[in-house]
């Protein structure tokens, strides 16, 4: 499947790239994380430690083990500083 | 209810005028960006566009749920903020004050932790570091459950 991934804020930074398409047979999001992180350093840096960020998938947040079945767009981003 | 999330500075007294009619009770709250180091001229605030605004409407019809709210405001900004400029606001308007007063802290606690916003600090040499969630913001949401 196809997947709109996003990041924000730092991770977009460590990155390089605000958003990709990805192509993937990811189950999770934790799955996901690991395909990533295996692309190289850029990402290794963003998203190997798994606390330091969030995940939502739909533009709901998530946990790691959340199922990506119908899954169309997935972000990455640190703890959230509104208000 | 107004939910607004926008570049644009905003006037309170204008979203004020007509707000909560038949209330007893308004309360309104700003943010202000201020400057804790006195390196600071400006805030960056980056946001997630679609998934703000679902939020942000989706922490105001909890608030709505829970209180008794003849109405409800939120004012978002992001982009480039100087320091002293407003970031935010939250208005409730109830028949009495308890019910505005503690919606209005509830708004604020989830728009702190789980609106997707993220602030970075812009000295006078550009931008800084990115602000960091803090621990006591997650926990002060522990209280409404």
């Amino acid at each position: 499947m196809k997947l709109d991934v996003l990041y924000f804020a730092w991770i977009r930074e460590r990155i390089g790239e605000p958003r990709e398409e990805i192509e993937t047979g990811a189950e999770t999001v934790r799955d996901l994380v690991s395909q990533l992180v295996a692309r190289g350093e850029r990402y290794e840096a963003a998203l190997s430690e798994v606390k330091s960020y969030r995940v939502a998938v739909d533009q709901e947040l998530v946990d790691f083990d959340h199922r990506l079945d119908h899954a169309r767009e997935v972000a990455f981003f640190p703890p959230m500083t509104g208000g | 209810m107004l939910i607004r999330i926008q570049p644009a500075p905003f006037e309170l007294a204008a979203l004020l005028d007509g707000f909560g009619a038949g209330a007893g009770a308004i309360v309104t709250f700003s943010g202000i960006v201020r400057d804790d180091t006195g390196q600071m001229v400006a805030l960056e605030l980056e946001h997630y566009p679609g998934m703000t605004e679902k939020s942000v409407t989706a922490i105001a019809e909890q608030a709505q749920a829970r209180w008794n709210l003849t109405d409800l405001a939120v004012i978002h900004r992001y982009g480039r903020l100087s320091v002293g400029e407003a970031i935010m606001c939250v208005a409730t308007a109830a028949r009495h004050r308890a019910e505005a007063f503690e919606a209005a802290e509830y708004l604020m606690d989830y728009l702190k932790s789980r609106a997707p916003f993220w602030k970075r600090e812009i000295g006078p040499d550009g931008p800084g570091d990115w602000v960091e969630a803090k621990a006591a913001d997650e926990d002060a949401l522990n209280r409404w459950d």
